[in-house]
């Protein structure tokens, strides 16, 4: 262990060094999480559950057979009336009670179900993470008045977490009035207290860390430390409640469009509006109300699965 | 005029009626280029001590007395963005556990350019450069490639060594090293205790060493304070010290390390009781009710710093202890071998 001053020839060795570990990079934590994540089932299975329901809503309507909207075969449900048309060469999942194509309106519905999920889940992310972030900021390192503030912000996103979800969405849908605008911020604002709660009291967690503390011993200053030290060791548990909270997302807007809030639009049906109208016709016809209702049950338990999974590959407990 | 020049500082912990002195009335100088210890056992109030200098201690609900100059400025009535600008360039600190002290989701080379930047104002490829300097200094191999590595992808002593690198980094006139050792094996601990010796010896600067471990203490410190709840009870230069302890409590923790020449079965001697707040020092000596030698008059009040024996040799006790310990099997091979070994105090 020399301690010489470094003199000419080692700096030469240096840019030598530095010329062939280039392209070798470390192990970071994300990386190894990945690894952690390839290597759950759960997570193997929710991930291919998932990507079967993107490509499904990406590409799908574009290959659905028929018009969604369109009652081609209205004349043939209207003289069985009772007696609906099952699946058939022609119609995969049979026909509606208007006589539309079940299997386009499914694959359609997809898409819209996707949309909600990713939008009001984005919605309740970002509002919340800037909120939470910015709370958390001015409650570790903000002194008295970042304390203050801290406790204000709080109690509004506990006065937020107290509304209940549905009464808070049918009130915004009475104001923005009925369509898919509406069920996506309704289930998005429900979302924004549980973002902005988790995300500070992870930072509040962190900022009593020792690498906090050896930073603030070293004078760097405040923003940097809550951008460098705290905000990324406290992403995890908001990663994770994101992909969570995409399965409530799914099935909260499935439960406005079934109160009726959702699009009117009867060319782009929602699993959950399908869900609603298929109701009517459950004693005659049960498939029509279980195509939608697989497919939400499927869809957010493999978003369940995926977040649990991940859950655990960032659980710090695990970092070695 | 010393470096570093503590006057009774004090620390209290909790508002009206519960307050709890932490540091009660601490006096000590570091020299430039020194190295003074600060011993105790857990709770003494050594870790407080240094977070009060580096003015770490949360606002709230402490409260500071005394003065501690740095060459010649008071650090505790210093504005948080004074003490900002000092803390890394001129003080600076390394912590007992070099994994939780190090960010583990940066790499090191972000880490200790962050700091370059900070203070000496060095970007890009210079900082780079200067980072790799720091590391190959504090005898990191390959310091190149651990630049781009997260800590977790070090072994304890390279994290620690990694950290010094980031203390050192902009050459701070005053070291405080908080338990350094401790989380480390035994091989590693004397690496990185002969590097802190060689970065004292090389740069000049002084460090502040506080620890629990009088291995260390006996390894590396010119002076010594021996800390209990608070007060320093014995003061000395590392020989006069370990020749003979005074202070019962110093004399006990002597006594108390394990011996590989005692006789087979003898049992080890450990200091009775632990540590507790029943007597304060204002009713006597908080060392009494664990104390071999106490009479009733260490009960009359505070015991003062008096120099019973040699001159520089600080001991608060009415009762000191006049037999020496036996410290054969202390391991001090190295005390002659250094530049300061007993030149100072």
């Amino acid at each position: 262990m020399s301690l010489v001053t470094p003199n000419t020839s080692k700096i030469d060795r240096l840019a030598e060094l530095t010329a062939t570990h280039e392209s070798s990079s470390g192990n970071s934590l994300w990386r190894e999480a990945w690894g952690r994540l390839r290597r759950s089932k759960a997570g193997v299975i929710g991930a291919v559950v998932i990507a079967v329901f993107v490509v499904l809503a990406v590409v799908g309507p574009w290959f659905a057979p028929h018009n969604p909207a369109a009652q081609i075969w209205r004349d043939e449900v209207l003289i069985n009336k009772g007696e609906f048309v099952g699946p058939r060469g022609e119609n995969w999942f049979g026909l509606d009670h208007l006589g539309r194509d079940q299997f386009s309106r499914f694959l359609v519905g997809a898409r819209q179900t996707l949309l909600v999920g990713v939008v009001s889940m984005l919605i309740g992310l970002v509002i919340g993470a800037i909120i939470g972030g910015v709370s958390g900021a001015a409650a570790t390192l903000g002194g008295r008045n970042g304390k203050r503030f801290d406790t204000f912000v709080m109690r509004v996103t506990d006065i937020m977490l107290a509304l209940p979800s549905l009464l808070l969405a049918v009130s915004i849908a009475a104001v923005l009035g009925q369509s898919l605008t509406t069920v996506m911020i309704a289930v998005g604002v429900v979302q924004i207290p549980i973002f902005a709660r988790l995300l500070r009291g992870s930072m509040l967690a962190q900022g009593n860390k020792e690498y906090v503390l050896a930073a603030r011993s070293l004078g760097i200053r405040k923003r940097r430390i809550v951008m460098t030290n705290i905000l990324p060791n406290s992403l995890s548990p908001v990663i994770v409640q994101a992909t969570l909270s995409l399965a409530t997302a799914i099935i909260e807007a499935a439960a406005l469009s079934y109160l009726g809030l959702g699009s009117p639009d009867q060319s782009a049906p929602e699993w959950g509006a399908m869900l609603t109208q298929a109701q009517r016709f459950f004693d005659n016809a049960p498939m029509m109300s279980v195509y939608p209702a697989v497919g939400i049950i499927i869809t957010a338990l493999g978003f369940t699965l995926l977040g649990e999974a991940m859950r655990e590959a960032l659980d710090p407990k695990l970092r070695g | 005029m010393a470096l570093l020049s503590v006057d009774e500082l004090t620390v209290t912990f909790g508002g009206r009626g519960r307050a709890s002195k932490a540091v009660d009335g601490v006096s000590f100088d570091v020299d430039q280029g020194q190295v003074v210890g600060l011993v105790g056992e857990s709770g003494c109030g050594k870790s407080v001590t240094s977070l009060a200098l580096m003015g770490l201690l949360p606002s709230k609900g402490v409260e500071l007395g005394g003065r501690a100059d740095f060459d010649g400025t008071n650090l505790l009535t210093m504005s948080q963005r004074e003490l900002r600008d000092m803390r890394g360039s001129q003080l600076a600190m390394i912590f007992q556990d070099p994994l939780s002290s190090l960010n583990p989701v940066v790499p090191i080379g972000v880490q200790v350019t962050e700091i370059l930047q900070r203070h000496r104002g060095l970007k890009g490829e210079a900082a780079r450069k200067e980072a790799a300097h720091l590391l190959d200094r504090v005898g990191i191999p390959d310091p190149t490639r651990r630049l781009k590595e997260y800590p977790h992808q070090l072994s304890g002593g390279m994290r620690q060594r990694a950290l010094i690198a980031m203390a050192v980094a902009c050459a701070p006139r005053l070291l405080i090293a908080d338990e350094p050792t401790t989380a480390l094996d035994v091989t590693i601990q004397a690496q990185i205790l002969e590097l802190l010796k060689e970065l004292v010896d090389e740069e000049g600067t002084a460090l502040l060493m506080i620890t629990h471990d009088l291995g260390v203490v006996a390894g590396l410190c010119d002076q010594v304070n021996v800390l209990y709840a608070g007060k320093v009870v014995e003061s000395a230069d590392r020989h006069e010290l370990f020749a003979h302890p005074m202070h019962p409590y110093a004399h006990g923790l002597l006594e108390s390390i394990p011996r590989l020449d005692a006789p087979r079965g003898e049992p080890l001697k450990p200091i009775r009781g632990s540590i507790n707040d029943r007597i304060a020092w204002a009713d006597g000596c908080a060392f009494a009710p664990r104390c071999d030698y106490y009479t009733m008059e260490c009960l009359t009040g505070t015991p003062a710093l008096t120099e019973p024996a040699a001159a520089g040799h600080q001991v608060r006790c009415v009762n000191p202890v006049r037999e020496p310990v036996e410290i054969a099997t202390l391991d001090t091979p190295d005390v002659t071998a250094t530049a300061h070994g007993g030149t100072s105090a």
